[in-house]
Formats: structure tokens, C-alpha cells, sequence
């Protein structure tokens, strides 16, 4: 027993050191793949671990007039972030926390961190941050709902929205089709490009635009607020791919009574779904084009309308 | 009927759905056909699905003409008509595609409500009844939504694709119900087409609130 407790909690710091030191490389990957495609040289894998170690050491300038709210937000952002990607199950189901692990306390969490950015984004009263700001609550108005009826799907198929009991689940249901998944597939996609300043929505490799979102919150930070904030913005990216792989290509997580082996072959998993998705990204970033700021409401629009759709499917075929 | 018989029925009747809000997702005319297209492709998979798992080999007619005459025939004439009254840019909509998707969720949940009460069938009719009354319900939103004669008949023919599913999920369809429905459709088709061309001709528009002013209803429309 003692040793149950032991491995768990190994095996919870483990997740946790695994997804903050793979998320700039994820980030790596996903930048890489896209300049290839473009044609450019790219930079190096490990530029983004580069960017982070500089920006630490560099001076942090704080715009004059900025309250304690500018100067704690990245920390306070940064740590909500890394609890919710440390909660999601990435290469074994049965760790510590994973009673905590809750797709609705996921939300939650990502909530606090978003709120935080946005008012640290109007904090010091540049006209971009209050732009940047009022579009990403805009946005956030808008995935939420979406991401709040993925969940009442998973609750409905799996009859908890813990994130390990998901997985669980479906790696003990034998294969099939099931439309109601692949709606809310979809419509995870779409909340996490949105979410994550990801092309159709945000562009993330832009400075200094007016359609910009993310990039305009975070305008004002410099040195060692900026690294953190950037190291937050990687650890979601990583938190979403997570939850995508955790909930619809479970295969290969280790399951609640498994060995250090099983472990081991996990993390493999893991990793090999993570370059997967960071290829499939850039690949689909690369092929489609911004959209207007007008045009967001009906594209994470349509993410609402497909998890609905994938709740109505699921009580036709549940019945009530 | 087996979990995977169940299943792809499920897929390909859902897909259908799906696409009835594609069709009112999009905006512009010669997207609508193509969507168009695609939905009646589904419906006639669905229907060779059901030929196979209802071991019914007259289905496979019934697939074979919403593949060929909805699929490919109808579209192909539809694109040409565009082309040839030259408007295949944007389409007018008399309320924006974000109300649009919300009724059409509406209309979901309420022909899933509706199907709810038929007991003593089995779970898989009742799922059919109930998609494919949704489709019949959003094909009638796509035709009061829009205000294009060209897009009212592809909502037109998109509740008709919802009859065909309705029909061939239940079991003892007679091929010859279903031929006529499909020729009566096709009749339908070429008076909207003349219509279509009429119209363009009296009016030199396609759009339907002509025809109001023309009555002499809305005189405030300029």
C-alpha cells in the first residue's frame, strides 16, 4: 500500500516535470514544421528553451502606473496553468490526483488563468491591451459554452467527467463508431485553436497587428514576466494536445494498477501522440487563412453547434 | 442488429444532419450546392446501409437514384443555372447563419422530443425517425431563411433527402412509393427551374421578395 502511495505520487511528479519541460519543445516542433512548409529554414528545436533562458535573464520593464495585479498575473497565470496540464492524464490514468482531475475543474482553472491575463492586459491602459482583452473575453464567451457540452458529452458516454475515468472507459469499450465523439472532436479542435491563438482565430508568430489577440495582452511584458507568460502559453498548448490525445486516442495510457514497464511504454505513447498533433497543427494552420475578427463568433459558433449535436445524438442513442 | 450495423446507420444518419447545418452555415451559392451534393451522396449510402443490413435489394434503387440524379444530376444543373443568371457570389439571408444554427438546435431537440413518445419500436427506428425529421425540419428553415429562389430549392430538395430517410429506415417501404415520390421531386425540380428562369426574366433578380412588391404586399420596400 505504502508503495502504491509512493509510486502514484512518483509517477504525479513525473507528469509534472514531463509537460513543463516538453511544452517549448512541443512549441518547438509546431513552429519548425511550419516554417518547413513555408519554405524557411526554421529555427532550431530548442530555440524556444533559448528565447526562455534569455528573457529570464533580461531586465523586466514595468510600465509606469502598473499595479501588483501587472507584476503577479504571469506568476499567478502561470501556476494555474501548469496545475490543470499537470491534471490531465497524459501517459498513466492512475496517478494521485486524478480524482482531482476534472474536465469541469479543468475549465475552471483555464477560466482563472484567462480572467487574470485580460485584466493585466487592461492593467497598465494601453489601447492594445484593452483590445486584446475585450477580444478574448469575447472569444472566451464563446468557447466555453462549447467546451461546457464536450464535457456533457464525455458525462453522458463515460458517466463521469473525470479525466482518467474517460480514458479508462474507453480503453476498455471495444472499438466502434460513435458520430457523437467525432462531433465533439470537432468541436475540441475548434475550442482549443481558439483558445490557444492558433491561426484560423489568432496568429501567434504576429507582433504589432491590429486582428492580433494574445500577443496584444501581453503586450507590455518584458524580462522574466514575459518568460513566464510565454512558458504558460506553451504549457496550454500542451494541455490541450493532452486532452485531446487523453480523451479520443487513449490507447496506450497505463491503466489505474500498472508497473513501472507500463510507464515507460505510456510515456512513449504519449510522446509519439504529442509530435503527431504538433505536426497536424502547423499542417493545418498552414492551410487555411486568418478569418476576419467579425467571422469569430460564427467559427467557435460552430463548435457550440457541434457539441450540442453531439449531446442530442448521444440521448437519441442513449435514450433519456 | 448489431452494434456495428447500428453504429454505421448512426454515422451516416448523423453525417446527414450534419451537413443540414453545413447548409446553413454557408453563404455563398455554389457552396450550398456542393453541400447539397454531398448530403444526397450520405443519403444514398445510408439507404445502400439499410439495403444490406434490412436485406432488401430494391433499396439499392432507391440509392442508386438520389446517388445519380441528387448527387450529380440535380447539382450539375443547379451550377449551370447560377452560372447562367450570374450569381454565384453571396446569398441573402433574412436572419444572420448564428440565429439560423441556434433555431436549427432548436429544431433538433424538438424532433428528438417528438420522436420520444413512438414507444414499442426498436431504439434504432425511432433514432432514424427522429434524424431524419430533423433534416425535413432544417430543410424548411434553409427554404424560410433565404430569400434566393435558387437556395429555397435546394432546402427544398434537402427535406425531400429527409423523407427518403425516413422512409427507408422503417421496413416494408414498396419500391414504387418511392418512385413516384422521387419522380413527383424531379417534376418539382424543373417548375422551380422555369420558375427560376421566369422570374430572372419578369424581375431581372431572383429574389422572392420581388414577387411581394409585385402582389403589391410590402410597399414600403423600395
Amino acid at each position: 500500500m505504502t508503495r502504491d502511495l509512493v509510486v502514484q505520487f512518483l509517477a504525479q511528479g513525473a507528469q509534472m516535470t514531463l509537460v513543463l519541460l516538453i511544452a517549448p519543445l512541443a512549441v518547438g516542433v509546431v513552429r519548425r514544421v511550419k516554417a518547413r512548409l513555408m519554405r524557411r529554414q526554421g529555427p532550431p528545436l530548442l530555440q524556444a528553451y533559448l528565447d526562455l533562458a534569455k528573457l529570464l535573464r533580461k531586465e523586466s520593464v514595468i510600465a509606469e502606473g502598473a499595479s501588483w495585479l501587472f507584476r503577479s498575473a504571469p506568476y499567478l497565470i502561470f501556476a494555474l496553468t501548469w496545475v490543470a496540464a499537470a491534471l490531465v492524464p497524459s501517459f498513466a490514468s492512475g496517478l494521485m490526483f486524478n480524482w482531482a482531475a476534472d474536465v469541469v475543474a479543468l475549465v475552471a482553472l483555464l477560466g482563472a488563468a484567462r480572467a487574470l491575463l485580460a485584466l493585466a492586459g487592461m492593467d497598465v491602459g494601453t489601447s492594445f491591451g484593452g483590445i486584446g482583452s475585450s477580444r478574448e473575453m469575447m472569444i472566451a464567451t464563446l468557447a466555453e459554452p462549447a467546451m461546457m457540452l464536450i464535457v456533457l458529452t464525455l458525462a453522458i458516454a463515460a458517466g463521469t467527467t473525470r479525466l482518467a475515468g474517460v480514458a479508462d472507459f474507453f480503453i476498455a469499450e471495444p472499438f466502434a463508431v460513435r458520430v457523437s465523439m467525432a462531433l465533439s472532436l470537432i468541436a475540441l479542435v475548434i475550442v482549443a485553436l481558439a483558445e490557444n491563438a492558433r491561426i484560423p482565430v489568432d496568429n501567434p508568430a504576429t507582433h504589432l497587428e491590429l486582428t492580433m489577440v494574445h500577443e496584444a495582452m501581453v503586450l507590455e511584458y518584458s524580462g522574466r514576466h514575459l518568460a513566464v507568460i510565454e512558458a504558460a502559453a506553451a504549457l496550454k498548448l500542451v494541455l490541450y494536445f493532452s486532452l485531446i490525445v487523453c480523451l479520443f486516442v487513449p490507447f496506450g495510457i497505463a491503466g489505474p494498477d500498472a508497473g513501472i514497464p507500463a510507464f515507460g511504454l505510456g510515456v512513449l505513447a504519449y510522446l509519439a501522440k504529442l509530435l503527431g498533433l504538433a505536426v497536424l497543427l502547423p499542417i493545418g494552420e498552414t492551410s487555411v487563412a486568418k478569418m476576419r475578427v467579425f467571422r469569430y463568433p460564427l467559427f467557435v459558433g460552430s463548435a457550440f453547434a457541434a457539441a450540442a449535436l453531439a449531446v442530442f445524438l448521444l440521448f437519441v442513442s442513449k435514450g433519456f | 442488429m448489431s452494434r456495428l450495423q447500428f453504429d454505421v446507420a448512426h454515422l451516416l444518419a448523423g453525417g446527414m444532419l450534419v451537413l443540414s447545418f453545413a447548409l446553413l452555415y454557408q453563404d455563398r451559392i455554389i457552396a450550398v450546392i456542393n453541400v447539397f451534393a454531398l448530403q444526397a451522396i450520405a443519403l444514398s449510402l445510408s439507404v445502400a446501409w439499410q439495403a444490406l443490413v434490412q436485406n432488401a435489394p430494391h433499396l439499392l434503387v432507391t440509392a442508386a437514384i438520389a446517388l445519380v440524379v441528387k448527387g450529380f444530376v440535380v447539382p450539375f444543373f443547379l451550377q449551370r443555372i447560377v452560372r447562367a443568371l450570374q450569381i454565384h457570389r453571396g446569398i441573402e439571408q433574412v436572419i444572420g447563419a448564428g440565429p439560423t444554427m441556434l433555431t436549427g438546435l432548436g429544431l433538433v431537440a424538438l424532433s428528438i422530443l417528438l420522436v420520444q413518445p413512438v414507444g414499442e419500436v426498436s431504439i434504432y427506428v425511432r433514432e432514424d425517425l427522429a434524424f431524419a425529421l430533423a433534416v425535413i425540419l432544417l430543410g424548411l428553415l434553409l427554404m424560410i431563411t433565404r430569400r434566393n429562389a435558387v437556395t429555397q430549392v435546394i432546402g427544398f430538395m434537402s427535406l425531400e433527402n429527409g423523407l427518403v430517410l425516413a422512409a427507408t429506415g422503417a421496413k416494408g417501404m414498396p419500391l414504387v412509393v418511392e418512385i413516384s415520390v422521387a419522380f413527383s421531386i424531379l417534376i418539382a425540380f424543373i417548375v422551380f427551374g422555369v420558375f427560376v428562369f421566369r422570374m430572372r426574366e419578369r424581375f431581372d433578380t431572383v429574389d422572392v421578395s420581388a414577387l411581394d412588391r409585385f402582389r403589391g404586399e410590402r410597399r414600403d420596400v423600395a
